[in-house]
C-alpha cells in the first residue's frame, strides 16, 4: 500500500505531481520553441540567424577563443588580463541576472500566497533610493556596519511599499493588483521629485550622489568586471526563501493560504495576517533588487534606474513556477539573453527588441502549456498547476 | 417487448483507466432500468457516452434497432434521449418557462420570444404527467423537488422518449421522493422508458423493472428486483459482503459537552439562517441533525467551528463559552470538524497527503520544532495514519486531489480523529461516497462515540441519521422542529418534520406536503 521506494521519484516541493524531469520539460521546451520562433523573426527581418545567435551566445557566455587564449596566457606568463577579458561577458550576464533573481523571488513569494504583486518595480525603486540614501548620507561608518545597514534600508523601504497594498487588502479588501500598480506610480513620481530635489547631487543631472565606498557591495575582480557580492546574496536569498516556504510553519501557512484559503481558514490560519506579511516580505525582496543594483553596480540612482526588472519579474516567477530554484534558473536565462542581446545588436545588427519577442513567446508558452504539449505531442500528465492568483474577489 | 435502447460492447479508456469495459445494457420499452454502482464504477462515463459528451473507443449504441452515432447532446435529443442531471442546469433568476425554452426559443414574427406558446405547452405536459408546476414562477423561489420537475419538463418538452435520471433522489426529502416515484410511474404509463442511476439500494428495489450493477467499469450482473435484497445488491456493488447495519450498542451518554442556547446566525449574505436554536450534545452520544439541505445546518456548523460569527446566543464547550473564539482556539479545545465540502474546506488538493494529514496541527510539536517543520515526523505520521485508516494510495507523497472521494474523506477522518477530542462535528460525512467507505466512516464515528466523545452529525441522508444517531433533531428554516429519541421515531414522521410540518399541530396526509407551495 505505502510504497516507500517511489519516494525517490517524488517531485520537488511545490512543483506538483510528477518528477523533476516532468517539471522541467515544459519550461525547457518553451524556451527552445521561443528561440526557434525568434530565429524565424530574425530571418524575416533580413538578418542571418546563425550570426545573430552566435553573437548572442558570445555576448552571454564569452568567446571560446578568448577563453583559450586567456588560459594560455595565464599558464605561460602568469598574466590574468586575457582571461579576465574572456570572462567579462559571462560576468555581465550574472550582473544582469542579479536584480532579476531578487525581483523574481519577490513575485514568486506573492504567487505562493495567491497574491499578484505587480508592484515589484516600484518597491525596487524605493529600495534603491533608501539604500542610496543610507549609502551616501552616512559617512565614516566601517563597511561591516554601513553595507548591511544600506541593504537593510533598501529591504525595509521595499517592504513598506509592499505592505501598504497588503494592508489595504487585508483591512478593506482592496485588490492588490490595483493598489500595487498605484504604488508603482507613486514610487515613480516620488523618485522624480527626490532625484530633482532633496536627493539630487550637485550638478545638472537628476541623480543621487555616489554612495560611500563603505556601502558598496565588494566586487570580485578588477574593473571593468562588475560582478559583486550582490549575486551571491541573491542566491543566498533564493535558498532562504526555499527554506522559509517549504521547511517552516510560516511557509506552510503561506502556501496553504495561496492554495486554498477556505481550507486555510478551516485549519485555523489567519489569512489576513498572511496577506500583510507576504506583501511586506515580497516588497522587501524587490527592495533588495534595487539595493543590490545601487550598491553593487551603479553606486548611484538616476532617472530610469530600473530597466523594468520589476515587470520582467512576473514573467520570471511564471517561468520558474514560483519555485525559488526555478526563479534562479529563469533569471539566469533572462540575464544571458539580455546581456547577449547587446552584442547581437552591435555585431549582427539584430535589434535588441528581438529578445523581448523571445521572452514574450516563452511566457505565452509557459502560461498556456497546452500549446507546448500539443506541439511536441506530450502526454497530458496531470501536473497540478500552481494557483497564481485569485480572482478579483 | 421491444428494446428501445441497447448498448453493446461499449468500451472507453482514459489514460491509465479503463472506465467502461465492454458494457452491454438493454432498456426495454416502457420499463425502468436501474443502473447501480459505486462512485467510479463507470456509470457517469457510460451516460456521458450515451448523451454524446464522450466518444466510445469501441461499441455500438442502438436506438430502436438502429445503430446510431451520437456526437453531442443535440444528437441525443434528436434521438429522443433526454437527461436529468444530478446538479440541475437551471437559471435561478429566470422563470420556469424561460428555463424550459432555453436553447430552443420559439419566436413570434421571427423577433419576439413566444413565451405564451411555451407556457401553454408546459401546462399541457404538466397535466399529462402530473408534473404540477407554475410556468410563471421563478426557479430560485421553487423548492428542490419542484426544480427537478422543471428539469423533467425540459426533457419532455424536447420530446424525449428515453429519460436518463442521474441520482434523482439525492437532494429530495422522503416525501419528495414519493412524489418523484409517482411522476416516474406516470411517465412509464405514457410509454416513456427510463434509466435510473443511483447508489441507493432500497429505491432501486422499489422502483426498477430491471437492475444492472456496475463495478470498476464492468457489468457485474443483472438481477430481477423481485429476487434482489439490499444485501445482495450491496455485495454486487462492492464485491464483498457489506455490513449495511451499523453495529452499535446503546449509547451511554454522560454530561453535556456542547451546549447551544438561542443561537442566531447570519449567512454571508446577512440573512438570518439559524433562527434561535437550542440543543446539547452529551459525551458518548450521537446527536443527529436531520433536514433538507439549506435549512441552516451549514451555518450552524460554521458558527460552532468559528468559521462564521454568531448574531446572538451562546455556545459552550465543556461549560466554557466559545462563540467568540477563533477556529484555531476551538480546534485546540478538542473539536474535530469533518466539513460538508471536503474539497473546499477539508483538504488542500494540490498538497500531498502528508501535508493534509497535519493541516490543523502543523505548528505544534511533534510536527514543528520552533518554526521548523519536522519532515520525518510528518512522513511517519502520515504513513501510520494511511495504514490505520486504510487510505488507498500508492504513497503519502501523492497530492490529495489525486485520491478518490472516499479516500479523500478518509484522509480528513484520519487527521481529525487522531487528535485528542471532546467533540466531533461531522457534516455530511459520507456524501457521495461508496458503500465500502460509508461503512468504514460510520464505524469510526461509532467507535469515537463509544470512547466517550460527543458527536454532532449533520446529514441530509435520513438513512444515515437513523443508522448513527442516539437522538435526532430536525432542522427546518433555521429552527429545530423537535428533538426525538432515535429508537422511537419513524421515517414518515421525520419526513414531515423535515418538510416543516409539525404533525402534532397540523396533521397532513402523507405525500401531499410538498404540494403546499402552490
Amino acid at each position: 500500500m505505502t510504497d516507500t521506494t517511489s519516494s525517490k521519484t517524488k517531485a520537488p516541493e511545490g512543483i506538483g505531481g510528477g518528477s523533476w524531469r516532468e517539471a522541467l520539460r515544459v519550461p525547457a521546451l518553451a524556451v527552445l520553441t521561443g528561440l526557434i520562433l525568434g530565429g524565424i523573426a530574425i530571418m524575416v527581418s533580413g538578418s542571418n540567424v546563425f550570426a545573430a545567435y552566435g553573437a548572442l551566445f558570445v555576448g552571454a557566455f564569452g568567446d571560446p577563443v578568448r577563453f583559450f587564449n586567456g588560459f594560455q596566457q595565464l599558464f605561460t606568463t602568469g598574466e590574468t588580463a586575457g582571461l579576465l577579458r574572456a570572462i567579462y561577458p559571462f560576468t555581465e550576464s550574472l550582473v544582469t541576472a542579479t536584480p532579476y533573481i531578487f525581483a523574481g523571488l519577490a513575485v514568486a513569494l506573492g504567487f505562493r500566497c495567491g497574491l499578484f504583486n505587480i508592484g515589484a518595480e516600484g518597491q525596487l525603486l524605493i529600495g534603491a533610493l533608501c539604500s542610496a540614501f543610507v549609502g551616501y548620507s552616512i559617512k565614516g561608518l566601517p563597511a561591516i556596519i554601513h553595507l548591511p545597514l544600506a541593504i537593510l534600508a533598501g529591504a525595509a523601504g521595499g517592504a513598506v511599499w509592499g505592505m501598504i497594498p497588503g494592508y489595504l487588502k487585508a483591512r478593506f479588501g482592496a485588490h492588490e493588483v490595483v493598489n500595487t500598480i498605484m504604488m508603482n506610480w507613486i514610487a515613480f513620481r516620488l523618485s522624480d521629485w527626490l532625484l530633482n530635489g532633496p536627493m539630487k547631487a550637485s550638478g545638472f543631472r537628476p541623480v543621487t550622489p555616489n554612495v560611500e565606498a563603505t556601502a558598496e557591495l565588494p566586487r570580485f575582480f578588477p574593473d571593468p568586471i562588475r560582478l559583486n557580492w550582490g549575486f551571491i546574496l541573491a542566491l543566498v536569498m533564493a535558498y532562504a526563501l526555499y527554506w522559509f516556504l517549504f521547511k517552516t510553519t510560516l511557509g506552510f501557512e503561506i502556501r496553504s493560504v495561496g492554495a486554498n484559503p477556505d481550507a486555510a481558514k478551516y485549519a485555523g490560519m489567519n489569512i489576513i495576517r498572511n496577506f500583510v506579511l507576504v506583501m511586506a516580505l515580497s516588497g522587501g525582496l524587490a527592495g533588495m533588487a534595487g539595493s543590490a543594483q545601487v550598491l553593487g553596480v551603479d553606486h548611484w540612482v538616476g532617472a530610469g534606474f530600473s530597466a523594468g526588472y520589476g515587470f520582467d519579474a512576473i514573467a520570471l516567477a511564471l517561468l520558474g513556477k514560483s519555485h525559488p530554484a526555478g526563479v534562479v534558473v529563469a533569471a539566469l536565462l533572462f540575464g544571458f539573453l539580455r546581456s547577449g542581446a547587446t552584442r547581437m545588436q552591435s555585431i549582427a545588427g539584430v535589434p535588441i527588441d528581438i529578445i523581448s519577442i523571445i521572452q514574450g513567446l516563452v511566457i505565452i508558452f509557459i502560461a498556456a502549456p497546452g500549446i507546448i504539449r500539443w506541439l511536441y505531442r506530450l502526454k497530458n500528465v496531470k501536473v497540478e498547476e500552481t494557483v497564481l492568483t485569485r480572482g478579483w474577489g | 417487448m421491444t428494446n428501445v435502447l441497447e448498448l453493446r460492447g461499449i468500451t472507453k479508456r482514459f489514460p491509465g483507466v479503463l472506465a467502461n469495459d465492454h458494457i452491454d445494457i438493454t432498456l426495454r420499452e416502457g420499463k425502468i432500468l436501474a443502473l447501480l454502482g459505486e462512485n467510479g464504477a463507470g456509470k457517469s462515463t457510460l451516460m456521458n457516452i450515451l448523451y454524446g459528451l464522450y466518444k466510445p473507443d469501441e461499441g455500438q449504441i442502438i436506438v430502436r434497432g438502429q445503430e446510431v452515432d451520437i456526437r453531442g447532446p443535440n444528437d441525443a435529443i434528436a434521438r429522443g434521449i433526454g437527461m436529468v442531471h444530478q446538479h440541475f442546469m437551471l437559471v435561478p433568476v429566470m422563470t420556469v418557462t424561460e428555463n424550459v425554452m432555453l436553447g430552443v426559443e420559439p419566436t413570434k414574427n421571427r423577433v419576439f420570444l413566444d413565451k405564451e406558446k411555451v407556457a401553454a405547452r408546459i401546462r399541457e405536459i404538466s397535466d399529462q404527467y402530473g408534473l404540477e408546476v407554475d410556468p410563471e414562477a421563478y426557479i430560485g423561489d421553487l423548492p428542490v423537488g419542484i426544480q427537478q420537475r422543471v428539469e423533467i419538463i425540459k426533457v419532455l418538452y424536447r420530446s424525449a422518449e428515453i429519460l436518463i435520471l442521474d441520482e434523482p433522489t439525492a437532494v429530495l426529502t422522503p416525501q419528495e421522493v414519493e412524489g418523484l416515484f409517482k411522476i416516474i410511474q406516470s411517465l412509464i404509463d405514457k410509454g416513456k422508458s427510463i434509466i435510473f442511476i443511483t447508489h441507493k439500494l432500497k429505491e432501486v428495489m422499489h422502483v426498477a423493472d430491471d437492475i444492472t450493477v456496475l463495478r470498476l467499469g464492468r457489468i457485474v450482473g443483472s438481477i430481477d428486483p423481485k429476487e434482489a435484497s439490499p444485501e445482495i445488491l450491496a455485495s454486487m456493488m462492492v464485491g464483498r459482503d457489506v455490513n449495511l447495519v451499523v453495529m452499535k450498542q446503546p449509547a451511554k451518554p454522560k454530561e453535556a459537552v456542547l451546549e447551544v442556547k438561542d443561537l442566531y446566525v447570519r449567512d454571508e449574505r446577512q440573512s438570518l439562517t439559524v433562527n434561535g436554536v437550542t440543543f446539547d450534545v452529551k459525551k458518548g452520544e450521537v446527536l443527529g441533525i436531520a433536514g433538507v439541505q439549506g435549512n441552516g445546518q451549514t451555518e450552524l456548523v460554521y458558527a460552532l467551528t468559528g468559521l462564521l460569527p454568531i448574531d446572538s446566543g451562546q455556545i459552550q464547550l465543556l461549560s466554557e463559552t466559545i462563540h467568540l473564539s477563533s477556529p484555531r482556539d476551538i480546534l485546540e479545545r478538542g473539536v474535530a470538524h469533518i466539513p460538508e465540502d471536503r474539497q473546499r474546506h477539508g483538504l488542500i488538493l494540490s498538497f500531498p497527503i502528508h501535508d493534509n494529514m497535519m493541516l490543523c496541527t502543523y505548528y505544534q510539536p511533534p510536527f514543528a520544532r520552533g518554526v521548523q517543520l519536522q519532515e520525518k515526523t510528518i512522513f511517519t505520521n502520515a504513513e501510520a495514519l494511511v495504514k490505520q485508516y486504510d487510505v488507498r494510495t500508492p504513497n503519502i507523497y501523492v497530492n490529495a486531489g489525486g485520491l478518490s472521494g472516499g479516500n479523500q474523506q478518509k484522509v480528513i477522518v484520519a487527521r481529525e480523529f487522531s487528535r485528542p477530542l471532546q467533540l466531533i462535528i461531522a457534516s455530511q460525512p459520507t456524501r457521495g461516497l461508496d458503500v465500502g467507505s460509508i461503512e468504514y466512516i460510520h464505524s469510526q464515528i461509532i467507535k469515537k462515540r463509544d470512547e466517550g466523545t460527543g458527536v454532532l452529525l449533520v446529514s441530509s441522508e435520513l438513512d444515515e441519521i437513523l443508522a448513527l444517531s442516539d437522538r435526532i433533531a430536525v432542522m427546518y428554516k433555521g429552527q429545530i422542529m423537535d428533538i426525538l429519541d432515535a429508537t422511537k421515531v419513524n421515517k414518515e414522521y421525520l419526513g414531515l418534520l423535515m418538510a416543516g410540518v409539525h404533525p402534532k399541530e397540523k396533521p397532513v396526509p402523507e405525500g401531499t406536503t410538498t404540494e403546499k407551495v402552490f
